[in-house]
C-alpha cells in the first residue's frame, strides 16, 4: 500500500516531468528530455517562488524554534496552572489552516481590520494598510501565521526534551557559582542537541513546503509577488494542467530539499563528536 | 501510569521549583492568550450578524448576540453532509492507519528479516517529502484507479502519508515492551495478532494515542489533496464546506465562524482526550 501510493508516484514524478505531458484520454504525451528543467531556469516567476519559499524557511524557522524553546524553559518546571497553559499553547498547532487563515485574512483585512485598529492606537492616526494585497506585508501575515500555528509544535518537543536534561549537573553548577548563560551553553543545550536536530529538520522540511495560507489568503498575488514554490506548481498542474512543468518542479525540489536535510543531519551529527 | 508519574517527579527543577515564579507566570500567559486570542475571536464573530463582520462593525465582544449563524452554518451548503464526510473519512483514516503501523512497527520491533533496516530508513526518508510534493502523481494514479472524487481515494492517501511516522513512534514503543510478557501471553496460547492486540498496543498506548490524535487531526483539517480529488458536491470534506462561504465578492463571514468553530470542536476533544497520554508518547518515541 505504502508502496503503490508512496513510492510509485516518487518515480512517476520524475517520468512526468521528461515529457509534455497531456490529462486527457487517448493525446499523446511527446518526450521532451530535460527541456521542462531548462525551462525552470528560464522563468522569472520560479525565481521569486524559490527565493519566497527559502525566506519562509529561514525567517520562520529559527523564530519557531526559539519561541517554543523560550516556552519550554519558561513552563518546564512547577507552576500554577502549567498543564492548562501547555495545553493552550499547542492548540494553534491543531487548528485547521482553512480557518485560521481566513480568521488572519480578515484580522490584517483592509481599512478597519483588527490589526489596522490596533495600529492605529498607538501610531496615534488612522492606519489603513491593505496588508494581503502588497508584497511585503502580504508575506509577512503569511510568516506571521506560520510562527503563530508551529511554535506549538517545536513547543511540546522541547518541553519533553527538557525533562531529560540531568538536574544534578545544572543544580551543581548553579551552586558552584556558574551564571544562567553558562548553565544554557554548556549543559542544557547540548543535552537538547537530538531534539534540536529533529525539530530543525522537520520544521525545514516543513516551511519549504509551506502551501496552503499562500493559497488561501493571497493566491500568490499581487502579480506573483508572494508566489512560493508549490503554490506556483499547483497552479501550473490544476489551473492550467500544465502537469509535466509542475511535476519537473516538484522533482528538482524534492532532491534540493533531501540532499539538504542530509547535509544538515551530517553538518549537525558531526559537530555532536 | 509509571511512566507519567517519572516524568511528573522531577522536583529540583530547572530554575529551582521557586525561582522567578512570578515572571514565569506572567510569561506563560503571554504565550496562551496570543495562542488563544484569534480562536476566541473567533468564537466572539460567530455570534455577531455578517453585516457588521463585512465592515468590520464587530467588536471584540458581541453587543447583541445572535445564534442565526450556526443555525444558517448548519443548513446552508449541506454543512451537515459535509461534517458527516470528515467524520467518516478521518476515523477510517485512523483505523487504517493504526492497521498497518502496528503491523509494520511490530514487525520491525521483533523479527528478523533481510535488508530491515534499510527499509525502516527508507520509510524514515520519506518523511523529508512535503505532504503536497506528491499530488500530481497521486492525482493521476487515483484518476487510473477510478478513486478520483472518491472518499476512499482521499482515505487511501491520508493513511499513507501518516504511515511513516506512525512506525517509526511505534516502533520505538514496541521495543521497549519486555518480551518475557509476550512469551507468558504465548505460553497461554495467544497468537501474533492476539499478542499485537492485546498486549503490546495496550501497553503502549501513548504511542498509539498520538498516532490516532496525529491522523484525525491530519485527515480533519487536510485541504489541498481532497480539493484536488474532490469534484461532486456530495464528497466535499469539512475545509472544502468551510472556504465555500468565502466568495470572491460576497463572504458569508457569520456562517463561516460559526461553521468554523463547529469544525474545531471535534479537533479540540479529540486533542484532550489523548492530550494525557501523548506528550509522554512523543517524549519515549526515541525523538530524545
Amino acid at each position: 500500500m505504502y508502496a503503490a501510493f508512496t513510492v510509485y508516484p516518487i518515480f512517476r514524478q520524475f517520468d512526468i516531468s521528461f515529457f509534455t505531458w497531456h490529462i486527457f484520454p487517448g493525446a499523446t504525451s511527446p518526450f521532451v528530455g530535460w527541456s521542462n528543467y531548462s525551462f525552470i531556469l528560464h522563468d522569472p516567476v520560479i525565481r521569486t517562488a524559490a527565493f519566497n519559499s527559502l525566506l519562509y524557511v529561514v525567517i520562520t524557522v529559527p523564530v519557531q524554534m526559539a519561541l517554543g524553546l523560550f516556552a519550554a524553559a519558561i513552563l518546564t518546571d512547577r507552576l500554577p496552572g502549567a498543564t492548562f497553559w501547555r495545553a493552550l499553547i499547542f492548540i494553534p498547532v491543531i487548528t485547521s489552516w482553512v480557518i485560521v487563515s481566513y480568521i488572519f485574512a480578515y484580522i490584517f483585512s483592509a481599512g478597519d481590520g483588527l490589526a489596522n485598529s490596533f495600529l492605529s492606537l498607538f501610531a496615534g492616526h488612522a492606519v489603513r494598510i491593505d496588508w494581503l494585497a502588497q508584497t511585503w506585508t502580504g508575506n509577512a501575515v503569511i510568516w506571521l501565521l506560520g510562527i503563530w500555528k508551529g511554535v506549538g509544535w517545536s513547543f511540546i518537543i522541547f518541553l519533553a526534551a527538557l525533562d531529560g536534561v540531568p538536574r544534578e549537573i545544572v543544580e551543581a553548577g548553579r551552586v558552584d557559582g556558574a551564571s544562567e548563560r553558562r548553565l544554557w551553553r554548556t549543559v542544557i543545550i547540548p543535552s537538547l542537541r537530538s531534539s534540536i536536530v529533529f525539530v530543525l529538520v522537520l520544521l525545514v522540511i516543513g516551511a519549504a513546503g509551506v502551501f496552503q495560507q499562500v493559497y488561501l489568503m493571497t493566491a500568490g498575488g499581487p502579480y506573483n509577488s508572494t508566489q512560493v514554490l508549490f503554490t506556483y506548481a499547483y497552479q501550473q498542474a490544476f489551473q492550467f494542467l500544465n502537469f509535466s512543468y509542475a511535476a519537473s518542479i516538484a522533482s528538482l525540489f524534492a532532491v534540493v530539499l533531501f540532499s539538504f536535510s542530509v547535509v544538515e543531519i551530517q553538518v549537525l551529527r558531526r559537530h555532536e563528536n | 501510569m509509571s511512566r507519567s508519574a517519572a516524568a511528573t517527579a522531577v522536583p529540583p527543577g530547572l530554575f529551582g521549583i521557586r525561582r522567578r515564579s512570578k515572571t514565569r507566570l506572567v510569561i506563560a500567559l503571554i504565550f496562551a492568550a496570543v495562542s488563544v486570542l484569534p480562536l476566541l475571536y473567533m468564537v466572539s464573530l460567530s455570534f455577531q450578524p455578517t453585516g457588521d463582520i463585512a465592515i468590520n462593525e464587530a467588536g471584540m465582544i458581541p453587543t447583541h448576540p445572535v445564534v442565526g449563524n450556526y443555525i444558517s452554518a448548519w443548513t446552508e451548503n449541506s454543512f451537515g453532509h459535509y461534517f458527516f464526510n470528515s467524520l467518516v473519512v478521518s476515523l477510517a483514516a485512523v483505523a487504517l492507519t493504526l492497521a498497518f503501523s502496528s503491523l509494520a512497527a511490530f514487525a520491525f520491533a521483533r523479527y528478523k528479516f533481510p535488508l530491515k533496516e534499510v527499509i525502516f530508513y527508507l520509510f524514515l526518508a520519506s518523511l523529508a517529502v512535503p505532504s503536497l510534493e506528491l499530488i500530481i502523481p497521486q492525482f493521476l494514479l487515483m484518476d487510473r484507479l477510478r478513486l478520483l472524487d472518491s472518499l476512499t481515494g482521499l482515505v487511501l492517501i491520508y493513511s499513507t502519508s501518516n504511515l511513516p511516522f506512525s512506525i517509526f513512534l511505534l516502533r520505538g514503543f514496541f521495543e521497549g515492551v519486555p518480551r518475557e510478557y509476550e512469551e507468558s501471553f504465548r505460553l497461554d496460547g495467544a497468537g501474533t495478532l492476539r499478542v499485537l492486540t492485546r498486549l503490546i498496543m495496550p501497553l503502549s498506548l501513548p504511542a498509539v494515542s498520538a498516532v490516532a490524535m496525529f491522523t484525525f487531526n491530519f485527515a480533519w483539517d487536510e485541504y489541498p489533496i481532497a480539493l484536488t480529488l474532490i469534484n461532486s458536491p456530495s464528497h466535499r470534506t469539512l475545509p472544502i464546506g468551510l472556504a465555500l462561504f468565502i466568495g470572491a465578492h460576497t463572504t458569508a463571514w457569520g456562517p463561516f465562524m460559526a461553521g468554523s468553530v463547529i469544525a474545531t470542536v471535534p479537533l479540540v476533544i479529540v486533542y484532550f482526550v489523548s492530550q494525557r497520554w501523548f506528550r509522554s508518547g512523543i517524549s519515549l518515541g526515541g525523538i530524545r
